[in-house]
């Protein structure tokens, strides 16, 4: 950019970065290739990042998997932290079994729920900027200020829901304090966040779908429920997709509700995989353990986000061409 | 319109009350509580305008435990990860939308992948890198990897933004000598403006609302951030559960404030951006 002469004094350090530029022969003068090169300067941060921060402790982690380690001594085991959680260790079944209910519920619950909800607040009625605020609101309640508010909501006696509850006669259960209703208690607190970014993704998903598309649907005489099946569902489906893969994700890592709500009881009723694994590694100092367990859970994500795409492809749909 | 319309939009209208109120109620509970005496609190059937409120409960949850300081610690660490993370983000993001260097395509799917890695597969080498460099204690284990591109989904939502922004600009800019920065910083990131402020909302409830992180790298109470604080005054005052409400609040205002601020560019920014491509 040229810069007017009288600038000039307070733009110092912006020529210098010119002239230097100039001097490496990398400007508009030099071919269109090398300003390319300017790429990887500007990525660099990024690639320093994940080869410090994510690519190098990747391998370290599968390293120490196969060792033993307490922060003192570190020493090669095989596989047997492996076989021992496969096979000998009935909290690591607990733990995955908890959390597999949890991501089974809570993840198809919460994306209809989203979903739902982006269809409601995509309407045009009066007041919606107010509701999209009052829906998006809880998912701006910090983890751990939340896990407390429905601590206090679960109270069996003097809490809110089981004094709702009692209105429709209902003598309420003692949520998370009975084994048997724990877990569901966590599933139904995750559905308080249902109007968060991923609504946020959909909303912005369907006010992306041309008008034209619903023009031509009621042309073919398409009402209601049709249009919904035939012309919003499809035109939604990566956004679906993209929600699905990284909710499921997200979904298998909880632990803050559990680790501030129950610490994994009662009776291991809510131990969730990342609280075990917490555990291993910062309670215990099963370092080698726990490293173990963050490579069967990289695994099965892995799996199950392959799966997803691979089975994308029946029911996504992507409209024309790629952009850039 | 026809009459159809009309009443499909009142019962929207009323499908949408209903549900406010549902998703409000757990909200205005927490604000009574915490406005109530010990015993009101366990009162049934609940009282729900307290009378007198306590508002002196903010001073003693306030004064309990350090919460000055530990608001302080979480200003702290969130201001100085945010400017990193939008700092770094945008720059890795221009470069991503920019340049066609050799093997683009393959770094910027393998930044996308990185969002779908369970953190907890990198977490015990990182916190033994932490450990060795003695750092553990410190504000930097929770601050310094912001500097390294702020993750995968900034990058993202800003490369997508800047693809938006019509290339004839920074070619005009480029013919007349501009450098890669000063289009960078004088054309790009002024256009950007949506997508920058959703960037730091986002980053602004990571850090403030981040709970394994602190719980992992602090040990010592006058470092501790909020969620760790309101953590221990859950163990010390479990039972007074006017001051634990009133502390929660504590963590939650703030974020509800900067959302209030940021919302008109929050909702451009996600919605321009798309999640297309």
């Amino acid at each position: 950019m040229a810069y007017p002469d009288g600038k000039r004094a307070t733009l110092g350090w912006r020529d210098v970065v010119r002239k230097a530029t100039l001097a490496a022969g990398i400007t508009r003068r030099g071919a269109r290739g090398n300003w390319d090169r300017w790429g990887y300067l500007f990525i660099a941060p990024w690639l320093a990042g994940f080869l410090i921060f994510t690519a190098g402790p990747m391998l370290a982690s599968l390293y120490l998997s196969f060792c033993k380690y307490d922060l003192y001594e570190l020493r090669w085991v095989g596989t047997k932290n492996y076989e021992v959680l496969l096979t000998r260790d009935p909290l690591f079944w607990k733990s995955l079994t908890n959390t597999a209910i949890y991501v089974l519920f809570s993840v198809p619950l919460g994306l209809t729920g989203s979903l739902l909800l982006a269809l409601l607040l995509n309407q045009k009625v009066k007041g919606i900027a107010l509701f999209r605020t009052l829906f998006y609101l809880p998912s701006l309640v910090p983890a751990v200020a939340s896990a407390l508010v429905w601590l206090w909501v679960f109270h069996p006696e003097a809490g809110i829901l089981n004094y709702a509850l009692g209105w429709f006669g209902i003598a309420g259960p003692q949520w998370l304090q009975d084994p048997r209703t724990a877990l569901v208690s966590l599933i139904l607190m995750s559905l308080w966040g249902i109007g968060g970014a991923r609504m946020i993704i959909f909303l912005a998903g369907l006010q992306g779908i041309p008008d034209e598309q619903y023009e031509a649907a009621s042309l073919d005489g398409a009402r209601g429920w049709a249009v919904f099946r035939h012309v919003t569902l499809p035109m939604l489906s990566p956004t679906i997709l993209f929600n699905l893969v990284l909710g499921i994700i997200g979904s298998f890592q909880v632990f803050t509700s559990a680790y501030v709500m129950t610490n994994g009881g009662p009776n291991n009723a809510t131990l969730m995989y990342v609280l075990y694994l917490y555990n291993n590694a910062f309670r215990y100092f099963k370092m080698g353990k726990a490293s173990a367990m963050a490579w069967i859970l990289f695994v099965i994500l892995l799996a199950f986000t392959l799966i997803q795409f691979r089975h994308a492809r029946r029911w996504v749909y992507y409209e024309g061409g790629e952009s850039d | 319109m026809t009459s159809g319309g009309a009443i499909k939009r009142a019962l929207v209208f009323v499908a949408l009350c209903v549900g406010a109120a549902i998703f409000s109620v757990p909200f205005l509970w927490t604000v009574s509580t915490a406005l109530k005496t010990n015993q009101q609190v366990f009162a049934v059937p609940p009282q729900w305008i307290p009378n007198p409120p306590q508002w002196g409960n903010f001073r003693r949850a306030w004064t309990e435990l350090p919460f000055a300081t530990f608001v302080l610690n979480t200003v702290t660490i969130t201001a100085i990860a945010v400017v990193g993370q939008v700092a770094t983000a945008s720059l890795v993001a221009y470069g991503f939308a920019r340049f066609r260097f050799r093997g683009r395509n393959f770094l910027f799917y393998l930044m996308l992948s990185t969002m779908m890695l369970p953190a907890q597969v990198t977490m015990i080498p990182v916190f033994l890198f932490w450990r060795e460099l003695r750092l553990i204690d410190t504000f930097a284990p929770l601050t310094v990897p912001a500097y390294f591109g702020g993750g995968a989904f900034s990058i993202f939502l800003l490369r997508q933004f800047f693809l938006t922004i019509p290339r004839d600009l920074d070619e005009a800019a480029m013919i007349d000598g501009a450098t890669p920065f000063c289009i960078f910083h004088r054309i790009l990131l002024p256009l950007a403006r949506p997508a920058i402020v959703t960037v730091v909302l986002f980053s602004f409830l990571a850090h403030w609302d981040d709970f394994m992180g602190p719980l992992i790298y602090l040990n010592s109470m006058e470092r501790y951030t909020v969620s760790i604080g309101l953590r221990m005054f859950q163990d010390m005052f479990g039972t007074q559960l006017e001051l634990l409400m009133a502390a929660s609040l504590v963590h939650v205002l703030p974020t509800v404030v900067l959302f209030f601020v940021a919302q008109r560019y929050f909702i451009k920014g996600v919605a321009l951006t798309g999640l297309k491509g």
